[in-house]
């Protein structure tokens, strides 16, 4: 979003000089001719600080032994022990493990996948063709997890699944596999299911880039004699680059964030070392069993690894391709 | 590429088209074939899908399974509440991004540079969930309908989405407007809600869906209150009670009774009926939410 703002800014200076002029006077003077502006905005700017920013204050209970009938004085502090604890428990570990794996798989092909499909669909030249592809594709981002962990589940199983009775007709296995029960199977298919559900609707942008090259490249490298895997890896792939470093930047922010949805909907007792990731463990040790203060910490670790990933990425791409969103 | 079309396609070209083609058909055929399936199930005797092997039309074709799923009142009310939820998200929603967005995309605004900032970060920096919740008690908002819309209310994306599309709108038509006398409320409401219908409908679609579809903060806030259930949360606890799941400490006896008697056509009733009313008005929306998406994205 800050290349937006960067953007926004950059093209009004005309609009600035305008408006300055007619503005001068002093900060007040301005607030009452702009209080239409300040009527519109600060209600819910208040609304942001008090469900975005407030909640932060709870942060501080990551260092208290937060007792929920005490007030915020009476709290006895704790110093770093929380995160102690954290560090010392083995199911923080496994918990990690399972959010990075899930998330760096779920960012390579989440990445690699929609990039791939956005090519070959645009080579598509039907029309007609292209269209419906493109409208079946989406439509699995607008269904909900909860469904998507159904069909998932459904397709599956061992009776009567789609999955393994194509696989035993086909004579690659012998016997259906119990795959959602087996925690080795897990991430491959909590990726499988994202790709599934989110594939299409993350050509989108992508297209959209595709769109914009200049067709006369196309052209010119057909006069070349440049084949169509030639055209894909030397036009359409280096006109994606903006927005694919872009992209990828924002979701390497998001990395450790990942959520707990599909996991939370996919998982079971029997795949528990697979798929219990830090939100899950944040929900079960903190909120379930009351332990606020311990939760919190797991949520501020979660956080800091978010904040320190965006800023490594972010700052490889400004170094390797002049690319970045800060 | 109509300009290839100038040139004859090599045999290479050919081979490359028709096994394009045949990727395009699978990947229709892999996200179409769950829905039909889960279609021809719900339409499907129970007792006789038990016996399996149904793909995407029914064996032995019957309503029934829908007319039993309408007698849970758990999804009667669930229904209703997801309606209400989406509609007053939906509603709340835009009035926020879009006013916002518009203050923002004021330059002369004074608190232009301290709203972005202030905005921005909140898509960084969020609590997490214990102190998130404790909010939510504290407000009271804990057993109320309120916990799914008050929360979500400003979202410093949709915002952003709206501000850089009226960035796109020509000046000059607030500067006639404030001309005639107009103050910034009324061109906003006069003149720029009207011309920002593509992005709006866009956003609107975003927020509907994502109140349509969530069901964590039902399982959070209001799983005791079965006054608040939404639909989401009902398919959710059928589903998850059917894989035997535990550890689900707030699933009430409730959803037990009714997953214990539900077999697997009841399922997919229920879930058809989450999920149509979805497939019925994205279609619509289609070319509203490819240009809205895009418009960050070309110029990006």
């Amino acid at each position: 979003m800050d290349t937006t703002t960067k953007r926004a800014s950059s093209n009004k200076g005309e609009r600035v000089s305008k408006t300055t002029i007619k503005r001068g006077g002093g900060f007040w003077k301005v607030f009452k001719q702009q209080r239409y502006l300040y009527l519109m905005s600060l209600p819910f700017v208040i609304w942001a600080f008090i469900f975005s920013y407030v909640p932060l204050w709870g942060w501080t209970m990551a260092f208290q032994n937060f007792k929920p009938a005490k007030s915020f004085f009476d709290q006895k502090w704790v110093g770093f022990d929380q995160f102690t604890a954290l560090f010392a428990d083995q199911q923080f570990y496994l918990a990690l493990r399972n959010t990075l794996a899930m998330s760096f798989m779920g960012l390579i092909f989440g990445f690699v996948v929609p990039v791939i499909f956005a090519i070959l669909l645009n080579e598509v030249k039907g029309m007609f063709f292209k269209r419906t592809v493109q409208t079946v594709s989406y439509l699995p981002h607008f269904v909900s997890w909860v469904v998507v962990a159904g069909i998932v589940t459904k397709s599956l199983s061992t009776d009567g699944g789609i999955v393994n009775e194509l696989l035993v007709s086909m004579h690659i296995i012998d016997q259906p596999i119990q795959f959602m029960a087996q925690g080795k199977w897990f991430w491959g298919i909590v990726t499988a299911s994202d790709i599934w559900k989110e594939m299409g609707w993350n050509t989108i942008i992508y297209l959209a880039a595709i769109t914009g090259i200049d067709q006369e490249q196309y052209e010119a490298s057909r006069v070349d004699g440049a084949g169509r895997f030639r055209q894909m890896w030397h036009i359409t792939l280096p006109g994606m680059r903006t927005t694919i470093t872009v992209l990828l930047i924002m979701s390497i922010g998001h990395l450790v964030s990942i959520g707990f949805e599909k996991q939370f909907l996919l998982g079971n007792n029997l795949v528990q070392d697979y798929s219990q990731v830090l939100d899950l463990y944040a929900l079960k040790y903190g909120l379930e069993m009351n332990r606020y203060s311990y939760g919190t910490a797991i949520s501020i670790f979660n956080s800091v690894i978010s904040i320190i990933l965006l800023f490594t990425a972010n700052g490889i791409f400004k170094k390797t391709t002049k690319e970045s969103i800060m | 590429m109509a300009a290839n079309k100038a040139f004859n396609a090599t045999r290479g070209d050919k081979i490359f088209d028709i096994c394009n083609t045949i990727v395009m058909l699978m990947v229709l055929v892999v996200t179409l074939y769950p829905f039909l399936n889960v279609l021809a199930i719900s339409l499907n005797q129970s007792t006789d899908t038990v016996r399996g092997g149904i793909h995407i039309f029914p064996r032995a074709f019957t309503l029934e399974n829908y007319a039993t799923i309408f007698q849970y009142q758990g999804l009667l009310t669930g229904a209703w509440i997801s309606v209400l939820r989406t509609v007053i998200g939906t509603v709340l929603g835009l009035l926020s991004a879009s006013m916002l967005a518009f203050t923002l995309s004021r330059v002369d605004f004074q608190a232009r540079k301290f709203i972005s900032t202030f905005l921005a970060l909140t898509m960084y920096v969020t609590a997490g969930l214990v102190p998130t919740f404790l909010l939510m008690r504290d407000l009271h908002l804990i057993g109320t309908f309120w916990v799914y819309v008050l929360p979500g209310i400003v979202s410093a994306f949709n915002v952003f989405i709206i501000r850089s599309f009226i960035d796109g709108l020509p000046y000059a038509l607030q500067e006639s407007a404030k001309l005639d006398g107009a103050n910034d409320f009324t061109i906003y409401w006069k003149v720029i809600l009207p011309l920002c219908k593509p992005v709006l409908a866009t956003i609107a679609l975003f927020l509907a869906v994502g109140q349509w579809n969530s069901w964590f903060d039902t399982y959070l806030y209001n799983a005791s209150s079965p006054e608040w259930t939404t639909l989401q949360y009902e398919l959710m606890k059928v589903l998850q009670q059917s894989t035997q799941q535990s550890g689900a400490v707030n699933a009430n006896d409730m959803a037990k009774q009714m997953a214990s008697i539900s077999p697997e056509s009841i399922r997919m009733a229920i879930t058809i009926v989450v999920t149509l009313p979805i497939l019925i008005v994205y279609p619509f929306l289609q070319k509203y939410f490819v240009s809205g998406m895009t418009l960050g994205a070309v110029k990006a």
